[in-house]
């Protein structure tokens, strides 16, 4: 799979993360406190809700709508009203750019 | 115009899905990110304060109450402790449902499992009901928690101050859960992974209320009821009394939570008990911010709001009669006026009504009231 640029590092606050659309997908990056980046698919696995819109907490995003949990590192589900997992994606940082590895 | 059916399976929780309705996306305020991070925020302290207050007054109210049972000096105690416990339960139940109550997860799980019980609630269905409310507030035959269903039953609705129709109903559900799980509606929204869960929680609270129950025969006293259930009755008329200004008398089948939820200020003691969820279409809007940030939160997104009812009267002033023109016109409802500074309904994505069929001829009165 190709990489794709998704943003500059500097466009996600640290414990943040931005949506991304490409290809007809959409994808959320993530930036953690730990300043490392990671990527996963853009919907909860509950409803059809973007999950940009949620709250990073550690390496947890939470789901605006009804607060489901997921480690974004894993892609794991981590409460309900969760159950599936999150599909992850190879993310890479050059030049201060930030890439993933998506169809 | 045909009758709303509200179950679950019925033909309007097939419409709902047909036309959209069912898991739309719904109008949201704008708020910077920023910001809204800052409110999404969790916190621990906040919500140990309260539930140092809420349990330590339960153990004291119930405490003076034994201590001076049977004379009536008890009764304004177990009044007190009825309130806690039948009613201040349910926003406990609330809050720690959606997990935002404590920053602590086990702190979240062990007052929802406390509150769930005292509220009669299967804590391992009602998170699950509570989610799809979320989902489809107000949407005939999707949202399993409308309180006042049109035409509103008066008998019903006053009989709720006491919890008597959710007695009545949680008795056989939960024996019924305890014996064969979820009902065939609870299991349209409680994945069957959790199935099992239902079952054990059932029989959980199925042990604990025989166990109260056999106490009281064996003592030949009603007083170790007092303590365990019977708040549920006593106690949940404060629950009733801001729980249906939540929706009441509003529109049903949008996706605008200014057209369907409402706003009341309160006084103090009641936003304890309540924990703040007077400020309704905020909670719905943007259900991750916790109870203590929902007054900021307000005062970010007022101007694009209906106007706060200032207290319970004035709100009840406008519900009650909507509720009994309700019960000649199905359709009627209320409709606030939106402040200038905020961004107008929209009326298109509004037409579909309970009760009819979906098709071209489908008239756009889903608005219809003053
Ligand atoms: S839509 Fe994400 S938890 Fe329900």
């Amino acid at each position: 799979m190709p990489w794709t640029k998704a943003c500059a590092t500097q466009d996600i606050d640290e414990e943040d993360l931005i949506r991304f659309d490409h290809g007809g997908q959409t994808y959320a990056i993530y930036h953690s406190p730990e300043g490392d980046f990671y990527a996963t698919a853009g919907k909860c696995t509950h409803e059809e809700v973007h999950l940009c819109d949620g709250l990073v907490m550690g390496h947890l995003i939470e789901c605006p709508k009804h607060n489901g949990k997921f480690d974004y590192r894993t892609g794991k589900a981590k409460r309900a009203l969760v159950c599936i997992n999150l599909r992850t994606f190879p993310v890479k940082v050059e030049d201060g750019d930030v890439y993933i590895e998506v169809p | 115009m045909g009758k709303r059916d509200y179950s679950l399976l019925g033909p309007d929780a097939t419409r709902a899905v047909e036309t959209g309705l069912a898991a739309a996306a719904w109008y949201h305020t704008d708020v910077p990110r920023r910001g809204m991070k800052a409110l999404m925020q969790r916190e621990d302290g906040p919500a140990i304060r309260d539930s140092v207050i809420l349990y330590g007054c339960m153990i004291v109210f119930a405490g003076i109450g034994i201590a001076l049972w049977p004379g009536w000096w008890s009764a304004p105690f177990w009044l007190a402790y009825g309130v806690l416990y039948g009613s201040a339960s349910d926003s406990r139940w609330h809050e720690c449902g959606h997990g935002t109550a404590f920053r602590t997860k086990w702190m979240n799980d062990v007052v929802y499992q406390i509150a769930s019980f005292m509220i009669m609630r299967n804590s391992a269905t009602w998170r699950w009901s509570h989610a799809r409310h979320h989902t489809d507030t107000c949407i005939v035959g999707r949202d399993p928690e409308i309180a006042v269903m049109r035409p509103p039953q008066f008998v019903k609705l006053i009989g709720s101050f006491f919890g008597i129709p959710e007695v009545i109903d949680f008795v056989p559900r939960i024996i019924r859960n305890a014996l064969s799980g979820p009902t065939p509606q609870e299991r349209t929204f409680v994945p069957e992974s959790e199935w099992g869960k239902v079952r054990r929680v059932a029989q959980a609270y199925c042990a604990i209320h025989a166990a109260t129950l056999a106490l009281a025969l064996w003592t030949g006293s009603i007083l170790p009821l007092m303590v365990i259930g019977l708040p549920r009755i006593y106690g949940a008329w404060h629950h009733v009394l801001t729980g249906l200004l939540q929706h009441g008398g509003l529109a049903d089948n949008v996706i605008d939570h200014r057209l369907n939820s409402r706003t009341v200020l309160m006084n103090p003691i009641s936003r304890f008990i309540y924990w703040n969820m007077n400020y309704h279409v905020e909670h719905h809007m943007f259900p991750m911010v916790p109870y203590h940030a929902l007054p900021r939160l307000h005062d970010a997104i007022r101007h694009d709001l209906p106007a706060p009812d200032t207290s319970m009267l004035s709100a009840y002033r406008q519900v009650w009669p909507a509720f009994r023109r309700q019960l000649r016109h199905e359709d009627y409802f209320l409709k606030r006026a939106l402040p200038p500074t905020a961004k107008p309904y929209r009326e298109d994505l509004h037409r579909i009504s309970p009760g009819t069929p979906v098709g071209p001829a489908t008239p756009p009165h889903a608005l219809p009231a003053e």
